[in-house]
C-alpha cells in the first residue's frame, strides 16, 4: 500500500495536537480532505483509485471522529504521548467516584422502571454538566500541565460516565419503542 | 510517427463527451428514471408521456412480462402472476413478512430470501425488481440514444444490508452498472438543497409505498452531511390502504375473501385515501366475485382515526434520530416532505406539530428521489458539475459480531459516516482451539436472535494455544454504497479469512449467472457478446482513466520508467480489445490496475497535500 499512515490524526487534518481544539477547523480541514478523496470523486475512474480512495476516506473519517468527540480526542494524545490508559487491566477507581456510579445507575434504574422518560431526560442534563467539568479539568492536565497519568485517570473516569449516558439513551430508547 | 487511434464506434474515449448516466427511483409503487439534460435534472418518460413506472409485473405462461400501468390493470385479475410492491420482499425471509397470509401470493420459503411462485415459474424478488429495472433502463437508452455509463439507485436509508445487496443484484440483473447505492432521504436532500441553496439542519421525512425514512441533514456549503436517519423499512402507504382494507371488511361484514376481491378492495382503498387529500369524505364501492355488494362512506375523521397508530410509528424513529443527532426539533430550519403518502393530511398534520412548522412541500414528492439520483449519477459519471458539492452519508444500523452466550458485540455502531472500517480483536475459549466461527449481524438489540444474520464464516487453521492465547482480529469495511465486507486474520500465524457479505441471504455470483441464462433474452451467445461488450466497457474506461490522470500529474508524479510501465500496460490492454476474448482483457484490466496503483496512491497523496495547503493559506488570510 502506499498511502502514508505515518501521519497522525492532528497533522492529517494541519491542527496543533492539543486537547482544545479549534472545531470549527477541524470541520472545515476534514470537509476539505473529504472533498478530495472521498469515493464519489472516484466512481468513474480504474479500480485501484476507487480502492485507494475508499481507504483514504476510511482514514479520513475515522480520524475525524475520533478527534471530533473529546474523550477521543484525550485518548488519542495519551497514546501519542505514549500513555496507554489502561483501560481493560487498570481498574482501580477512587472509592467516591465508585459510589457515585452506583448512585448514578440506581437513579437510572428507578427512572427507567417507573417509565419516567422526564427524568431520564433530566438525569442526562445532570450528567452533561459532571461530564463538562471533567472535560475542563482534562484541558488543564493535558494542555498545560502535560500531567499525563493524572490525565488518563480522569479519561477512565469519563468513558464510565460515558457508559452511563449510553444506558439512559437505552433506556429512553425502550421507553419509545 | 506514433499511428494515429481510431475509437471503435460508441466506445468514444473523448473526454468532454457526456457520459449517459442515470438516477433511478426504484419504488414500492412506482418507480422513476431522471437524467441531467443541459444542467437540468428531468424524468424520463415513456412513449405515452408518463413519468412514473407502477412498480408491477404481470408475468404470463410464455415467460413475457408486462410491467407498469398495463400490469397494474389486470392485478385484480390476475393476482397470483401480478407481483405489486415487491420492494418489501427484497432480502426478506417468509418470516420477516407478517403479513403474508393476506397478500394473494404463493410464497414458496427459500433460504434467505422469499421467492414467488407464478405461471411462469418461481420468481425471486431480485428478478422482479429486475424486470422493473429493464424497462427504465430501455427507456433511458431510447431517450438518450446511447448505453448508459451507469445508474445511481437509490434505496430507504433504513435498509439493511441484505435489502441493499438484494437491489445492487437486481440491478446487475438488469444489466445496469451501478455507479452508486443512495439513500433516498440524502437523494431528496440533494436535489432540495440545490435547488433552493439551502444552509442548516433539515430534516427529511420519507414516506413511501413501504417504507419510511427519517434523516437529519446538515447543509453547509455544498456538504451534504447525514447526521442520522432511522426509519422502518415496513411501514408505508400501503399499511394505510390495508388499515381502510380491513375496516372495509369490518364494516361490510366480509370474511374469507377471495384473492381476486382482496386486490380489488385494496386498490378501492388506496383510491379512497388518495381522495381524502382533497375531500372530507369518500363513497367506497365494489362488487365482488360473488356478487356481494360493498357501499360504504369512509370519512377523513375515521381514516385519521383508524391510521394514528401508523402515523405515531413514524414519530418513534424521528425521536430517535433527532436523539442521535444530538438535536431538538427547533434545531431543524426545515423539514423536506418526501414520497407519495406525505400527501395524507394527518401525516403533514403530525409533522408540521413534531417540529413545530410548516413542513415543505415545494417539490414533487414523487419525482425529488429520481431528480436527486441523477443529479449525483451525472457527478459520479465524471461529466462536469458547475458547483462542487460532497455528500457525507451514514450507516443506519449498528454491525456486530456475535459472541459468546448469544450476545452481539458492537463492531460499527449506527450513524456511522462511511465508508468506514473498524477492527476489534477476539480470542478463543478452549485450549487448543483452531478454528472459529465468525457471525456477522446487524441491528441495535443486545441479542444475537434478536437482530438481523448477515453471513456466517469460518476462521481455520489456528495454531492450537492455550485458551485466551489467539488473537484475531476482525475487520469490518463498510463501502459507500453502505455493503460490508468482513475479513478475519490470526495475528501471530497471519491466517486469514475474508467475506464479502451476502451468502445467507443475497445471490452467490453463480446464481445470477443462472438466472442470467434462463431469462428469455438472455440467450447464451447474448451472454457471451454481453461478457465481451462489458469487458470492452470496463477496459474503455480504464484507459480513458489513465489517460487522464497521466495527462494530469503524469510527469510530475511518476519517473520514465515507471511511466513507461504503465504505457506498456495500456498498449497490451488495447491490443487484446482488437480480439473477441472477454477473459483476455479481463485480466489485463486486472494487471493494468495492479501496474497503476501506485500511481493512483501517489495521486491521492497529492490531493490530500492539496487540500492541507489550500487550508493553511486560508488560515494565513485571517
Amino acid at each position: 500500500m502506499n498511502f502514508d499512515f505515518s501521519r497522525n490524526h492532528f497533522e492529517l487534518f494541519g491542527i496543533p495536537p492539543l486537547y482544545q481544539i479549534d472545531t470549527i477547523q477541524l470541520e472545515q480541514a476534514y470537509r476539505d480532505i473529504q472533498s478530495q478523496i472521498h469515493p464519489d470523486k472516484f466512481a468513474h475512474l480504474s479500480d485501484a483509485e476507487r480502492r485507494l480512495s475508499m481507504q483514504w476516506s476510511t482514514q479520513a473519517n475515522e480520524a475525524y471522529q475520533t478527534l471530533k468527540q473529546p474523550l477521543g480526542r484525550a485518548c488519542y494524545l495519551l497514546h501519542l504521548n505514549g500513555v496507554d490508559i489502561h483501560e481493560e487491566t487498570n481498574t482501580v477507581m477512587s472509592p467516591a467516584f465508585l459510589m457515585q456510579q452506583m448512585e448514578w445507575r440506581e437513579a437510572i434504574g428507578e427512572a427507567r422502571a417507573a417509565k419516567d422518560t422526564s427524568e431520564l431526560e433530566h438525569l442526562t442534563g445532570q450528567l452533561r454538566t459532571e461530564i463538562q467539568a471533567q472535560q475542563h479539568q482534562l484541558a488543564d492536565l493535558l494542555d498545560k500541565e502535560k500531567n499525563y497519568p493524572k490525565a488518563a485517570e480522569i479519561v477512565r473516569e469519563l468513558k464510565f460516565m460515558e457508559k452511563l449516558r449510553e444506558e439512559i439513551n437505552y433506556a429512553l430508547e425502550a421507553l419509545d419503542a | 510517427m506514433a499511428l494515429l487511434q481510431i475509437a471503435e464506434p460508441g466506445m468514444s474515449t473523448a473526454p468532454h463527451q457526456h457520459r449517459l448516466a442515470v438516477g433511478i427511483d426504484l419504488g414500492t409503487t412506482n418507480s422513476l428514471v431522471a437524467t441531467v439534460r443541459s444542467g437540468m435534472s428531468v424524468v424520463l418518460h415513456d412513449e405515452n408521456g408518463r413519468g412514473l413506472l407502477p412498480s408491477v409485473v404481470r408475468y404470463h405462461e410464455d415467460g413475457s412480462t408486462d410491467v407498469g400501468y398495463s400490469a397494474q390493470a389486470m392485478q385484480s385479475r390476475d393476482p397470483h402472476n401480478t407481483i405489486v410492491s415487491v420492494k418489501r420482499f427484497m432480502g426478506r425471509g417468509l418470516r420477516d413478512l407478517p403479513d403474508a397470509g393476506s397478500m394473494p401470493y404463493q410464497f414458496v420459503d427459500a433460504p434467505g430470501m422469499v421467492q414467488l411462485k407464478t405461471v411462469a415459474g418461481v420468481k425471486s424478488p431480485v428478478e422482479v425488481s429486475a424486470d422493473i429495472l429493464k424497462v427504465l433502463r430501455d427507456r433511458a437508452e431510447k431517450a438518450l440514444g446511447g448505453d448508459l455509463v451507469g445508474a445511481v439507485i437509490t434505496v430507504p436509508a433504513y435498509f439493511d444490508d441484505a435489502q441493499r445487496q438484494a437491489t445492487k443484484d437486481a440491478a446487475r440483473l438488469a444489466g445496469l452498472n451501478v455507479l452508486r447505492l443512495l439513500n433516498e432521504p440524502t437523494a431528496a436532500a440533494v436535489a432540495y438543497g440545490l435547488d433552493n441553496a439551502a444552509e442548516g439542519v433539515y430534516a427529511v421525512y420519507d414516506l413511501g409505498g413501504g417504507t419510511f425514512d427519517i434523516s437529519i441533514l446538515r447543509l453547509s456549503k455544498g456538504v451534504f452531511e447525514v447526521l442520522a436517519t432511522n426509519g422502518d423499512s415496513a411501514l408505508g402507504g400501503d399499511d394505510f390502504d390495508h388499515r381502510i382494507y380491513c375496516w372495509i371488511l369490518e364494516q361490510a361484514k366480509l370474511s374469507g375473501v377471495k384473492p381476486q376481491d382482496t386486490r380489488l378492495l385494496l386498490t378501492r382503498a388506496r383510491e379512497a385515501k388518495e381522495d381524502l387529500t382533497f375531500r372530507p369524505e369518500v363513497r367506497i364501492t365494489a362488487v365482488l366475485g360473488a356478487g356481494e355488494m360493498v357501499d360504504l362512506t369512509l370519512t377523513s375523521e375515521t381514516f385519521t382515526d383508524i391510521t394514528s397508530s401508523l402515523v405515531n410509528k413514524t414519530l418513534a424513529p424521528t425521536r430517535k434520530a433527532l436523539r442521535d443527532a444530538g438535536l431538538e426539533p427547533e434545531d431543524v430550519k426545515g423539514v423536506v416532505m418526501v414520497g407519495g403518502a406525505t400527501r395524507m393530511p394527518q401525516i403533514q398534520h403530525a409533522v408540521g406539530q413534531f417540529f413545530r412548522q410548516e413542513p415543505l412541500n415545494n417539490l414533487d414528492p414523487d419525482k425529488v428521489v429520481a431528480l436527486g439520483a441523477a443529479i449525483q449519477a451525472n457527478v459520479l459519471a465524471g461529466n462536469r458539475s458547475d458547483d462542487d458539492w460532497l455528500l457525507l452519508d451514514v450507516i443506519p444500523l449498528s454491525l456486530g459480531l456475535e459472541t459468546m452466550g448469544g450476545l452481539v458485540e458492537k463492531v460499527i455502531p449506527r450513524n456511522s459516516t462511511i465508508p468506514v472500517a473498524r477492527a476489534q480483536e477476539f480470542t478463543t475459549y478452549k485450549d487448543g482451539q483452531t478454528a472459529m466461527s465468525i457471525h456477522v449481524v446487524q441491528g441495535e438489540r443486545e441479542l444475537v436472535s434478536d437482530c438481523r444474520s448477515l453471513a456466517k464464516f469460518e476462521l481455520r487453521g489456528i495454531p492450537p494455544m492455550v485458551a485466551g492465547g489467539a488473537r484475531i482480529r476482525v475487520t469490518f469495511q463498510v463501502d459507500a454504497d453502505g455493503l460490508l465486507s468482513v475479513s478475519a486474520r490470526e495475528k501471530s500465524s497471519g491466517v486469514e479469512a475474508s467475506i464479502v457479505v451476502k451468502p445467507s441471504y443475497g445471490l452467490s455470483d453463480d446464481e445470477i449467472t443462472r438466472m442470467l441464462l434462463t431469462s428469455q433474452e438472455n440467450a447464451k451467445a447474448d451472454m457471451a457478446a454481453r461478457a465481451l461488450r462489458e469487458q470492452q466497457v470496463e477496459a474503455g474506461r480504464l484507459i480513458e482513466a489513465i489517460e487522464a490522470a497521466l495527462n494530469e500529474n503524469g510527469d510530475s508524479l511518476l519517473s520514465a520508467t515507471e511511466r513507461a510501465e504503465i504505457d506498456e500496460g495500456m498498449a497490451v490492454l488495447r491490443r487484446t480489445l482488437e480480439g473477441a476474448n472477454h477473459q483476455l482483457i479481463k485480466d489485463q484490466i486486472e494487471k493494468l490496475n495492479h501496474i497503476s496503483e501506485m500511481f493512483a496512491g501517489r495521486r491521492m497523496d497529492q490531493s490530500v497535500q492539496k487540500a492541507l495547503t489550500g487550508h493553511k493559506l486560508e488560515e494565513l488570510e485571517i
